[in-house]
């Protein structure tokens, strides 16, 4: 058994059971604690690949391995607790719910935490709140600027404090200040261990991480799900 | 908790769909409730107007028709009964009372019945429960009247007041018996019943304001007239089985039938001419046996009905429109089901971002499944809560117009086991029509995984 937090082996996935292959990874393996940062052009299958770590999709072929825990043989049920319990998830906009207050929406992510997660995250509340300056606990989600929401979306996914950090794309909504605002905020609050896969077209961000992976790297024109290959 | 949270928060949010969604219920849930409260209660006080007569005597007809217009006071009788008739029933050996009735006067849309005193002694309604007097006594002289609750409640009538009666029986009516009015001897206690819209006045009353009076119409100098054409038939004692002694004996000395040759189209017939009799037997086992005698009268064409049996057979011919209702209520209550449910799916693809978030969080599609029936539970819930309600302040508004108009008495309890059953079968309705949102939301769930479309 590895000791990486994220392990893709001989993963074939496709919109059809037959059909083209829209993902095909030979081997991906990420390492505990690695800041992995994902780019590629629209449609070029990103988000598909970030479904596949958070278990709402399965390959039709190949491995999910997250911790060492094999999604492939979760079911739903147990890959939608698998989730809560190890992955904090980011999207680009709208991470909050609109009529429910700052407060609730980070409540929230701790109502599906398992029970001994739970305490730890609730007392994690106000501590995230004061250190990203959200003085606006009760203040109903729609009423928060953009960067505000962000700045929730990411205390509500390190509640709890999960293994792996998913971010689709967090700045893209965000101007410069704002936008390297979040990532000290982001860098400064996830802990060493954490592994964190980031989503973005902006290549100025790059360096700040470990690693870069091109989604292009695991196109094959060629493949077909069901076939082998050679 | 959360979840309960959640579901409140998402109605408030898209609060002007929900509330019309819960008014539609609300209505529905309210006629089905009102409906079926109404028809109980109706029902009762239908079935509670008359207890303790064995047979309404009257001329031969419809056996509704006379249960309406003697007990309901509804309609009229196309005939009279003669009071040679009244005299030979109060002979016969079974009969322990009789109380005659003659109609055809009102006051403001109001009935005036003559009658005896007796009528006050064996008038019975609900559990046998007899007449009582909240102010005043039965008449005493000629111009006397003993008015019903509403009537003194509607036309805030008190003792000693001077009323004048019209003749004819329309809401407005033009011939007045101005020259005779009447003194309110007595007000009875309410009893729900169309004994509380009357006016009670003595044959003697009734035969006096009607001297000179012929064909419904006011003929000034027509006393004379009418004593040389009318047969003066009754010189009578009152006749009372039971012999009670009315202090008014004399009254009837003077009272007289006017017989005129088209008795039969008119029903004006007043003074001894009766309009029905109620009849008190010795044993109620002789019921059939006077009833068929009646029947078989052969000195005029009479009938005789048991008012248990004529008030289930009125009933029964209510009872086909309160079921034209009921189904119409029911209607009323799938429209705002499937509205709600319409609604709820419609509202589904704006809330695809809002499920997004939550299965980023780790909800399930059950979650997802749970969270809309939530909500379905709860606009169902406040659609009764609200139509319950409504309904308290209906009754609680119309009640006093409901007892004045239409003699009904409703209780504030319409919750029974039926009404119950019924809330549920709305929930259940509701629970399983939300199922095609709950089920869509958690399909969705499955497939769009954390990706939204927009």
């Amino acid at each position: 058994m590895n000791n990486y937090a994220i392990s893709l082996q001989s993963l074939r996935y496709g919109w059809s059971n037959a059909g083209k292959v829209l993902l095909n990874i030979d081997s991906l393996n990420i390492a505990a604690g690695e800041k992995v940062f994902l780019f590629g052009p629209s449609g070029s299958g990103k988000s598909t690949l970030l479904n596949l770590l958070a278990g709402t999709i399965t390959p039709q072929q190949g491995h999910v391995n997250l911790l060492g825990t094999a999604l492939n043989d979760l079911s739903y049920r147990q890959r939608d607790a698998f989730r809560a319990q190890h992955l904090g998830i980011i999207f680009q906009q709208f991470n909050l719910i609109p009529y429910l207050n700052v407060i609730d929406n980070l409540r929230l992510r701790v109502e599906f935490l398992p029970r001994k997660q739970q305490q730890f995250a609730y007392a994690q509340i106000p501590q995230l709140l004061t250190r990203l300056g959200l003085a606006e606990a009760q203040q109903q989600a729609y009423r928060l600027s953009v960067g505000q929401q962000q700045r929730v979306a990411l205390a509500r996914a390190l509640l709890g404090a999960p293994d792996i950090v998913i971010a689709d794309e967090p700045t893209s909504a965000l101007d410069a200040d704002l936008r390297e605002e979040f990532m000290t905020l982001l860098f400064e609050l996830l802990g060493e261990k954490t592994t964190l896969i980031f989503v973005s077209h902006d290549h100025q961000l790059r360096n700040r991480f470990d690693r870069a992976i091109n989604i292009k790297d695991f196109h094959d024109a060629t493949a077909v799900i069901g076939v082998e290959q050679p | 908790m959360m979840r309960t949270r959640i579901a409140v928060k998402s109605l408030l949010n898209r609060r002007v769909t929900v509330l019309l969604t819960m008014l539609s219920l609300t209505i529905g849930i309210v006629l089905v409730l009102g409906i079926n409260h109404l028809r109980t209660q109706v029902k009762e006080s239908f079935n509670n107007t008359l207890a303790g007569t064995d047979l309404i005597v009257g001329a031969r007809g419809g056996s509704l028709n006379l249960l309406l217009y003697s007990v309901f006071h509804m309609g009229s009788s196309a005939h009279s009964i003669r009071w040679q008739t009244y005299e030979e029933l109060a002979k016969h050996s079974q009969v322990k009372w009789l109380v005659p009735l003659a109609m055809g006067d009102s006051h403001r849309g109001h009935r005036v019945v003559a009658t005896t005193p007796d009528f006050f002694v064996h008038y019975a309604y609900g559990q046998k429960q007899a007449l009582q007097f909240s102010q005043g006594k039965a008449f005493a002289g000629k111009y006397d009247v003993v008015i019903g609750a509403a009537v003194a409640r509607k036309l805030r009538y008190q003792l000693g007041d001077k009323i004048v009666l019209a003749h004819g029986i329309a809401e407005v009516s033009l011939a007045k018996h101005d020259d005779s009015p009447f003194v309110v001897a007595g007000i009875l206690a309410p009893t729900g019943t169309p004994v509380d819209k009357s006016l009670y006045i003595s044959l003697a009353g009734m035969a006096a304001i009607h001297e000179d009076w012929q064909s419904g119409v006011r003929i000034p100098s027509a006393k004379k007239v009418a004593q040389a054409d009318h047969d003066h038939e009754h010189k009578h004692n009152h006749h009372q089985k039971n012999k009670q002694d009315h202090d008014h004996k004399d009254e009837h000395e003077h009272e007289h039938e006017h017989k005129h040759g088209d008795d039969h189209v008119h029903d004006h017939d007043h003074a001894q001419s009766l309009s029905a009799i109620l009849v008190g037997l010795q044993q109620r086992s002789a019921t059939f046996t006077v009833q068929r005698q009646v029947n078989q009268y052969t000195a005029e064409p009479l009938q005789a009905i048991l008012p248990g049996l004529a008030l289930a057979e009125l009933w029964q011919l209510v009872g086909s429109a309160e079921a034209a209702f009921n189904i119409i209520a029911w209607l009323v209550v799938i429209a705002g089901l499937l509205g709600m449910t319409t609604s709820l799916l419609a509202g589904l693809s704006q809330r695809e971002r809002e499920f997004a978030i939550l299965r980023s969080l780790g909800a399930g599609p059950w979650y997802l499944f749970l969270l809309i029936m939530l909500e379905v539970l709860i606009i169902c819930g406040s659609a009764i809560v609200f139509a319950i309600a409504l309904l308290v302040l209906l009754l609680w508004m119309l009640q006093p117009w409901l007892l004045s108009e239409w003699g009904i008495q409703l209780t504030f309890s319409f919750i029974s086991v039926q009404q119950i059953y019924y809330l549920l079968a709305i929930l259940i309705a509701g629970i399983l029509l939300s199922l095609l949102p709950a089920l869509n939301a958690s399909r969705r769930g499955l497939h769009d995984g954390l990706s939204v479309k927009y």
